[in-house]
């Protein structure tokens, strides 16, 4: 498979509007609509594995600087939904994307647009902590190296690991092997290596599933501490988290087909977060953040 | 709240103990405990006895001239025979094997795990990477004679340690690139979601992260091949090794002389252990136990690399 290179996405345009359609605005209601710009534009997008859709006829728009969380229950193309946004479905061979996504105005699947360069700005946070079989520093020099970003390589693993306040605990042994450290260090860690290649928008699937509450808690303190500086998607099952960290929350549900026995995931209702767990206008999203369902 | 003390169930504790301490005799459990040490011990014993007899037989050999049996060249009489000329032979069918074998079976390797799409066809070259690997070595021995002794003369010299080095690594080809291949399928997917994740492009993810994780294993595989390839005779025979007494004898590095006609340590332990001369007998023992040395030092060489490799892994 040949990855064209040279086309690159451009990092600071801002978008006022990328659609017309009535309910992709359907978020910007209420207070602060359309205050904050534009990063992703997400128009009518269905994700295919194969002959299975997975996730269908998807808007969103995601504001800079703000939290987006997708709630949902299991199977219902969260995750699907977030590794399109930069372009990891491309490793599946059978993934197939219909609708476009727009960052910044740039549709990330159009011809010429090269992966590589969509990774090195929109990161991601994976599910279960993955740090490299390698040193601390290493990991998080990984990015920089491949990336080929010039500048004290020490100092960049400092800022990076002060970022992800993980500094304090690692900083006497950044020679140390990552996987000494424990599930909630390495998921910081991982943090940390995302947000050294100085990325705009992170992406995180469920990144405190296979922590404990408080390595989650300190989790969820350097998301808003980043925030100022980071767009961030996250996924999560957590609902008390996605109304603690969230701007806005994407409610997504699974409806099973009538042909076959599979499920596909559809966009149920996308606002602030104040009014998706206080008053959602859907009655699924009700009895979902209300615990009477999924 | 206080907490009330947990209902009493009316059974005594000593009845409990009684219970609890029954041992049932598990005649099954045991048979298969002992049938396997005996595998054990069976493989070590057969190993144990084959070394000491080689040694044993081999030893006068050694002690007596031990230099002279290294440097020595084929001859009539035992006592001045050496095997100089078949580890000539043999050092560089080794150099053949790992200047071929190991890149293009890793390579194709790497191709077929992380290149390639997952579809038939590349399905039906795995399988028939797999087939390759059981044909008898005898087979390659004759594609061998047809292609590099016969068609490709100009380029081999004919019946060369040329001709014979590239037989063998083909033979030794398919098992490369099996062992490798399993070793890159056994790296954890998470490395390379994170490596792609950070924007690293397919090649930055195969050099930096799978390769590193799946060294160890291709090192495992690729020095068993060479073991194999280090011990193999039919096919040399195809190709002309020359069984016998061989005339010339050039220095171990001499490059120039590898179109000449050449000899390896499986071909003259074959031929010294069909002499009738019981002299001969005490040469073949000596042989065997210096082609046993290549091959542990081979592997106690990837045994090194692995553990550093591994340690890193963490």
């Amino acid at each position: 498979m040949s990855r064209p290179r040279g086309t690159t996405v451009p990092t600071h345009e801002t978008v006022a509007a990328v659609s017309t359609r009535p309910d992709l605005r359907r978020g910007d209601e209420g207070e602060g609509a359309g205050s904050k710009p534009l990063v992703f534009g997400v128009e009518d997008v269905s994700v295919y594995y194969g002959g299975f859709r997975a996730v269908r006829n998807v808007d969103l728009a995601i504001g800079q600087q703000e939290i987006t969380a997708f709630i949902g229950p299991s199977g219902c193309g969260k995750t699907t939904m977030l590794r399109c946004f930069n372009r990891m479905n491309d490793l599946i061979p059978s993934a197939r994307i219909e609708g476009t996504i727009s960052y910044h105005g740039v549709n990330l699947y159009e011809d010429g647009v090269n992966p590589v360069e969509v990774r090195r700005r929109i990161g991601m946070v994976f599910q279960k902590p993955n740090p490299f079989p390698k040193s601390i520093y290493d990991n998080i020099a990984y990015g920089p190296r491949i990336a080929r970003l010039d500048g004290d390589m020490d100092e960049l693993v400092e800022q990076a690991l002060r970022r992800a306040a993980l500094w304090d605990e690692v900083k006497d042994r950044l020679k140390d092997l990552a996987m000494g450290l424990s599930g909630g260090q390495q998921q910081r860690l991982c943090i940390a290596r995302a947000l050294a290649v100085d990325p705009e928008v992170i992406l995180m699937d469920e990144p405190c599933s296979a922590l404990d509450p408080i390595a989650t808690g300190r989790i969820e303190d350097l998301m808003e501490e980043i925030k100022s500086s980071y767009t961030i998607i996250i996924v999560t099952h957590n609902m008390q988290q996605a109304a603690r960290v969230s701007d806005r929350c994407a409610f997504f549900t699974a409806e099973v087909n009538e042909t076959s026995d599979t499920r596909t995931g559809i966009l149920v209702e996308f606002d602030r977060t104040e009014k998706m767990f206080s008053n959602p206008a859907d009655e699924r999203t009700e009895n979902y953040v209300t615990g009477r369902f999924g | 709240m206080s907490i009330s003390a947990p209902l009493s169930s009316g059974i005594s504790a000593e009845a409990v103990r009684r219970r609890l301490h029954g041992q049932r005799f598990d005649l099954p459990g045991i048979v298969v405990h002992v049938a396997l040490l005996l595998s054990l011990l069976f493989s070590l014993v057969v190993l144990g006895v084959l070394v000491y007899d080689l040694v044993s037989g081999g030893w006068d050999v050694f002690a007596s001239r031990f230099a002279s049996f290294l440097s020595g060249t084929m001859r009539f009489a035992a006592s001045e025979s050496g095997i100089a000329q078949a580890l000539r032979g043999t050092l560089w069918i080794g150099v053949f094997v790992v200047a071929l074998a190991f890149p293009f079976g890793i390579g194709a390797a790497v191709y077929l795990e992380e290149y390639a799409p997952d579809n038939r066809l590349t399905r039906v070259i795995d399988i028939n990477i797999r087939n390759l690997a059981g044909v008898p070595s005898i087979v390659y021995g004759i594609l061998g004679f047809a292609v590099f002794v016969k068609t490709l003369s100009g380029l081999t010299g004919g019946r060369s340690v040329i001709a014979g080095g590239i037989t063998l690594a083909i033979l030794v080809l398919p098992v490369v690139i099996i062992t490798a291949a399993e070793a890159i399928r056994a790296v954890p997917d998470d490395l390379r979601q994170g490596g792609y994740g950070l924007g690293a492009t397919r090649w930055e993810v195969t050099r930096t992260q799978v390769l590193p994780y799946a060294a160890p294993g291709i090192l495992t595989g690729t020095v068993l091949s060479l073991a194999r390839a280090l011990g193999e005779a039919a096919p040399l025979i195809l190709v002309g090794a020359v069984v016998g007494r061989l005339g010339s004898n050039p220095g171990l590095f001499d490059i120039g002389s590898l179109d000449q006609r050449f000899t390896a340590l499986p071909i003259v332990i074959t031929y010294w252990a069909g002499l009738p001369q019981p002299d001969f007998r005490a040469l073949t023992a000596a042989a065997i136990v210096v082609v046993l040395a290549i091959v542990l030092a081979a592997n106690a060489a990837a045994i090194l690399m692995r553990n550093r490799y591994e340690s890193k892994r963490g």
